[in-house]
């Protein structure tokens, strides 16, 4: 056999070997680069989340940081203020984002393009301004500071880094199963029906809007999710992580690694959280980098990094098949 | 071919992922101090002003301390929360740093805090002034060698009544907590005094056009107190002059609304604006005025209270180690050298921390005026050795609320 007929498996082998660097190098690199990795594990969540709505339904959310919000001012005043544990503040931060979400998504899955993108980035802003203005609650613009790590009741502490990275990584790993199951199910292939053409699928009896409703609820849901464990990483939160610059964020993370892809937002999580923490060490013009990097994947992987990777494959696999 | 795409991108991850910051590291090798500042963003030229302090020192000082070489590890907050504690991380772990010092945002501040505390590496804070850091919730670790954002405002109040005669003030303060704690220290001593707050405004962080504020403020006050920060301090005092409200009341503000940071982008709308801060670019000693022609002869401009701050940490870092013989190393000795330090002449005059790890320094009120063409912050009066409590008894003090933006309450309104 030629390489060219194995290539359909090689991103497979590919991503298998991603996962296991992930899995196995934390402990073997540098500790400015564990937090590293768990910031970009983390915020992989929260894009693989945003995806559910961008890549899957279509629509593009400037609110998302909402959700992460959510999570993790769940986790800042109950872990703080009433010695909650992991898995209440976990259950409540959740469970709140997708409360919010079934509210929010009521409002804005009303409108698509732009005015989706409008309603949402407004919802977003309310979520922040929450944060910002409600100080009894919150503590407003000073944060809640001082969460602790939390305790599972295992015979390990999560107090340290490669601890921590585990348990965020398994997090990954189960928001990933769940979300994978979630995409490639009938509910998930009617959504990518609904992206495609909404009036065609209602046309065959779907109801489109449920259908949209339930996505985006999920979707905030593992947004709150990457939230709860985003507040333990750092003890600390701000409505400096609701601010509109993080939904932003998010969206490119997205769009960088390709939409409707799942491990694309991921992998553009992984880039951005590095490029933005590990080249702003070496110059201060990494924002620079940063821009020619998103100014170069719209020229030339409109599709992001994942979508132009598939597309090479494909490519090559239609090539070989003359 | 596509496999050969994923395996370079492979390569690249594992090249990354392997690598990091180097961190030899010798017993006596060089005191590192790293230093955190936004460096980009909206506040990057802040940062450069207190880089700018900081380095000055340590040139003029052949960049050593105690008979050890210094090095300086500036790393960009981009006045973020999570990114200062992403660079904390690398500072202390990857670099080995032996103190820290920096930060601008009061927000930035109570998140470093906790984790300062967990290193045990002693961290200045030259700039961050939230009240609470060295009140009700201070850090073992964190020694402030800035204020506290209310500190400047307890002597100011009492004076504006009792010197200035104004009974009746219309507040006007940027809506976050630094603006409640500065407003909320000049509302405590003005009203204890005998003058009354006829009406709080609070326009959010970010707003730029202030007509519709303005346009409310009441016109039988006496004067307006107003807090600006940064963006909003370049526009607030024009935008006050074009509303016609200079003519009739006295513009007075917080340190940050006249400071020398944002003067020389002011017109002669900003001349007659009374302030009180922990410096002026126009104190009149010896100390000072070198400073200033110094600075002035590097950077080519003015240095702000930033660059002040920032160039008194690094004489205050000296002096500690100095005393415990340039043994750093040892971090509580260290810690406790810090907070005995003394610095009787720095450009802002004599400073000294509190029990609570807050300097006890002087107040100055200054009134904007034009120099030879250019705006100065005149010093009109000053309040020696001025602590965080004001006149108060620490104790009795540390039971009230910190300020926020409904306390203290509004009577007059």
């Amino acid at each position: 056999m030629t390489r060219r007929a194995l290539a359909p498996g090689t991103p497979r082998i590919a991503i298998a070997i991603v996962f296991g660097l992930l899995a196995v190098s934390p402990p073997f690199v540098s500790s400015f680069l564990q937090a590293l990795l768990t910031q970009a594990v983390i915020y992989a969540i929260l894009a693989m989340s945003l995806d559910v709505v961008l890549g899957y339904i279509g629509l593009a959310s400037l609110g998302h940081a909402a959700y992460l919000g959510l999570g993790a001012y769940s986790v800042g005043i109950l872990a703080t203020r009433h010695g909650a544990g992991f898995w209440v503040t976990l259950t409540v931060g959740v469970l709140l984002a997708m409360a919010v979400a079934a509210v929010f998504g009521l409002v804005a899955l009303r409108a698509t393009g732009v005015y989706f993108l409008m309603i949402t980035l407004a919802l977003g802003m309310v979520v922040w301004g929450l944060a910002h203005r409600w100080v009894s609650l919150t503590q407003g613009d000073n944060g809640i500071s001082g969460v602790p790590r939390p305790d599972l009741g295992l015979p390990w502490s999560f107090a340290h880094a490669i601890p921590f990275y585990y348990l965020v990584f398994t997090a990954f790993l189960v928001a990933f199963g769940v979300l994978r199951g979630i995409v490639r199910s009938p509910f998930g292939a009617t959504l990518v029906g609904i992206r495609e053409s909404e009036s065609r699928m209602r046309t065959l009896g779907y109801h489109v809007w449920l259908h949209k409703y339930i996505g985006f609820i999920i979707a905030g849901g593992v947004g709150g999710f990457a939230g709860v464990l985003w507040a333990y990483d750092n003890g600390f939160v701000s409505p400096a992580d609701l601010e509109l610059s993080t939904s932003v964020e998010i969206l490119l993370m997205v769009a960088l690694g390709g939409r409707g892809t799942l491990l694309g937002p991921a992998l553009g999580a992984g880039l951005i959280v590095f490029l933005k923490n590990l080249v702003s060490v070496y110059t201060q013009r990494w924002l620079l980098i940063l821009g020619a990097v998103y100014i170069g994947t719209i020229v030339y992987a409109p599709e992001g990094i994942v979508g132009a990777l598939r597309q090479w494959t494909k490519g090559e696999r239609a090539w070989a098949g003359r | 071919m596509g496999g050969k795409v994923i395996g370079s991108i492979l390569a690249a991850l594992v090249l990354v992922a392997t690598w990091g910051p180097g961190a030899a590291w010798a017993q006596k090798g060089p005191i590192k101090i790293g230093f955190l500042a936004p460096m980009t963003g909206g506040a990057a030229q802040v940062g450069k002003d207190m880089v700018n302090g900081l380095t000055m020192w340590l040139e003029e000082h052949g960049h050593t301390i105690a008979g050890r070489k210094v090095e300086v590890i500036v790393e960009d907050t981009q006045g973020q929360p999570n990114v200062a504690l992403t660079k904390l991380r690398k500072l202390v772990e990857s670099d080995k740093v032996q103190v820290l010092a920096g930060g601008l945002f009061a927000h930035v501040g109570y998140a470093l805090a906790p984790k300062v505390d967990e290193y045990r590496i002693p961290m200045l804070y030259p700039v961050m002034a939230a009240d609470d850091l060295t009140q009700r919730k201070p850090a073992r670790w964190v020694v402030r060698t800035g204020w506290t954002s209310s500190q400047p405002s307890h002597p100011f109040g009492e004076w504006v009544v009792k010197t200035l005669g104004y009974k009746r003030v219309v507040t006007i303060g940027i809506d976050y907590a630094f603006g409640w704690e500065v407003v909320g220290g000049f509302q405590k001593t003005f009203e204890e005094a005998g003058g009354q707050i006829i009406q709080k405004l609070w326009p959010p962080l970010g707003t730029t056009d202030f007509a519709p504020y303005l346009s409310q403020v009441r016109r039988d006050a006496d004067a307006v107190f107003a807090l600006m920060v940064a963006a909003s301090s370049l526009r607030f005092p024009r935008q006050y002059a074009d509303a016609g409200l200079k003519a009739r009341l006295p513009l007075l503000g917080g340190g940050t609304t006249f400071d020398e940071f944002v003067l020389p982008s002011l017109g002669d709308e900003a001349i007659g604006g009374i302030s009180p801060l922990i410096y002026s670019a126009a104190i009149d000693t010896p100390v000072n005025r070198r400073f200033v022609k110094e600075y002035r002869a590097r950077y080519g401009k003015v240095p702000s209270y930033y660059s002040e701050s920032c160039y008194t940490t690094g004489q205050w870092i000296n002096d500690a180690a100095k005393s415990i013989g340039g043994d750093v190393e040892d971090r509580e000795k260290f810690l406790a050298a810090l907070r005995k330090v003394e610095v009787p002449d720095a450009p802002r005059g004599p400073v000294k921390l509190d029990a609570y790890g807050n300097p006890i320094q002087n107040i100055y009120v200054r009134k904007v005026e034009k120099k030879d063409g250019e705006l100065w912050n005149t010093v009109i009066q000053t309040f020696p050795a001025v602590s965080q409590f004001g006149k108060y008894k620490p104790e009795e003090f540390l039971k009230q609320p910190v300020y926020d933006r409904n306390f203290p309450p509004c009577k007059y309104c």
